[in-house]
């Protein structure tokens, strides 16, 4: 029996009248990625969101472990120390070096002397191919090298958890496979990850479980193979059909 | 000749007096650099009873109300409450908080600049709202404050000769006492006081454009591209 890093029960949130999501669940084991998809203005995000509680949720549960992160009882920035985010902008410090960026939350939240910080720092930025930029400022690098920096900032706090919204939908085509390869090789190493993406490939690559969401609701959830192959909601292949047709080549 | 020694002579009055001005400057900008960044916090992330009951009104009383009304109901106004404010309190206090008011919406601007993707940033590293201001925010804010900063300076070191008005023998009530002690030499005795203020002004943000070269952000004029100023080109 996997164990159960986060579960998510029957999560509502509306803007104002507009209600984004209407009694989400679901739950990843550890080690495993769920990717959700999903037309623009559905509730992903917001979803991802919901989930560290940047957006707090308006009805419903979530857990991380066996922590109930919705409880208002619970200290949450605690629990934000441990889910990692990956924005699609970066959100990168833009006045902090590469290195002061992956460091600022070892040091201001974990409270881990400055050298030790810096080796994990060093350490995840050699994972995302970096260790020779720690000296220069976000703006100077590429938009997938800040991204790829980002990615060593939420590894950098030893997450339980790694949350990517939309990470490589900002990004040049050419840029998307560095952003998308160290994704992979995070999968791979057993990382626990939700991501929001439109990435097919990678979703065939390292999904353990597609879900599809439309309107706020799941629409259709399942494994890769059976989603992609034999989706069972007519939604869910209309979408599915125009996403690849859009992405082409890499579906098989 | 004759001017040149007047000149010389009113010296040693004329600097203790502009020191009294730099001291009250000073003053001014401490009290209205701490007072307003906390103004301007409380402006944007602050409770809405707080803004309304006390940030706001402070605000816009200290910049509706004229500089010389606020020196006189300070001064003249604290021995109505049997409070004992010398002259140079009472100025430090009117144009301090009036600096504040003035500075807090500098930096309530600069703040609200930055977009609120930072915050959330540094809120997904478990990081709560004092540290992401103090270690995000705040950094990016003050650097892009300075070139406003440096304009409420100006004008907080010429506002300063106000306080002639209330008595506080600062460089221009020096000046005047010279002028009334040789029997004229007006203009000479002021131009020389003007020359002062402006000495003062343009080195000041002379430091205060280098402070914005030294923290300037590698890499990032290249989004904000400024305009090559006139001085450079020159």
């Amino acid at each position: 029996m996997p164990k159960v890093i986060l579960k998510v029960e029957n999560i509502y949130k509306s803007y104002g009248k507009l209600t984004v999501l209407k009694g989400i669940s679901f739950q990843v084991n550890q080690g495993e990625t769920t990717v959700i998809i999903g037309p623009s203005g559905t509730g992903k995000s917001t979803l991802l969101t919901c989930i560290n509680q940047l957006t707090p949720p308006d009805k419903g549960h979530i857990w991380l472990e066996e922590t109930e992160i919705t409880n208002p009882e619970t200290n949450i920035n605690m629990i934000r120390s441990s889910i990692g985010m990956v924005f699609q902008l970066f959100n990168l410090f833009t006045h902090l070096t590469v290195l002061d960026n992956v460091r600022l939350g070892l040091i201001v939240v974990k409270k881990i002397p400055k050298d030790r910080a810096t080796n994990i720092c060093l350490e995840k930025l050699k994972l995302v191919g970096l260790v020779d930029k720690i000296d220069a400022y976000p703006a100077e690098l590429s938009g997938g090298q800040q991204q790829r920096v980002s990615i060593a900032r939420a590894l950098a706090m030893n997450p339980k958890l790694i949350l990517f919204d939309e990470p490589t939908s900002a990004l040049d085509p050419e840029l998307i496979g560095e952003v998308l390869n160290v994704m992979i090789k995070l999968a791979e190493s057993g990382m626990t990850m939700v991501v929001v993406s439109h990435e097919m490939g990678f979703a065939r690559a390292v999904a353990n479980d597609i879900i599809f969401m439309e309107n706020g609701v799941i629409v259709e959830e399942g494994k890769p193979d059976i989603l992609f192959h034999h989706p069972q909601n007519p939604r869910t292949r209309e979408f599915l059909h125009k996403i690849t047709e859009l992405y082409g080549g890499k579906s098989e | 000749m004759n001017q040149l020694f007047i000149i010389w002579q009113a010296m040693p009055s004329l600097m203790s007096g502009t020191l009294v001005t730099i001291n009250l400057t000073i003053y001014f900008l401490v009290i209205g650099f701490m007072l307003g960044i906390l103004l301007a916090l409380g402006r944007v992330y602050g409770p809405s009873y707080l803004q309304l009951l006390i940030i706001i009104p402070f605000e816009r009383f200290f910049r509706a109300v004229p500089a010389l009304v606020l020196l006189f109901l300070f001064y003249f106004g604290s021995s109505f409450f049997h409070i004992n404010l010398s002259a140079f309190m009472a100025a430090v206090l009117a144009m301090g908080l009036r600096s504040a008011a003035y500075q807090s919406e500098i930096f309530r601007g600069a703040i609200q600049s930055i977009g609120i993707e930072q915050m959330k940033a540094a809120q997904s590293l478990g990081m709560n709202i004092w540290q992401a201001v103090r270690y995000v925010i705040l950094p990016q804010a003050l650097r892009l404050s300075i070139p406003s900063w440096a304009n409420e300076y100006a004008v907080v070191l010429k506002d300063s000769s106000l306080a002639y008005a209330v008595g506080v023998t600062e460089l221009l009530r020096q000046g005047r006492y010279i002028v009334a002690r040789t029997f004229g030499n007006a203009l000479l005795v002021y131009t020389v006081c003007a020359l002062i203020y402006f000495i003062l002004v343009f080195m000041g943000n002379q430091l205060l454009r280098f402070l914005e070269e030294k923290y300037k952000i590698p890499g990032y004029e290249l989004k904000q591209r400024r305009e090559q100023s006139v001085l450079e080109r020159i």
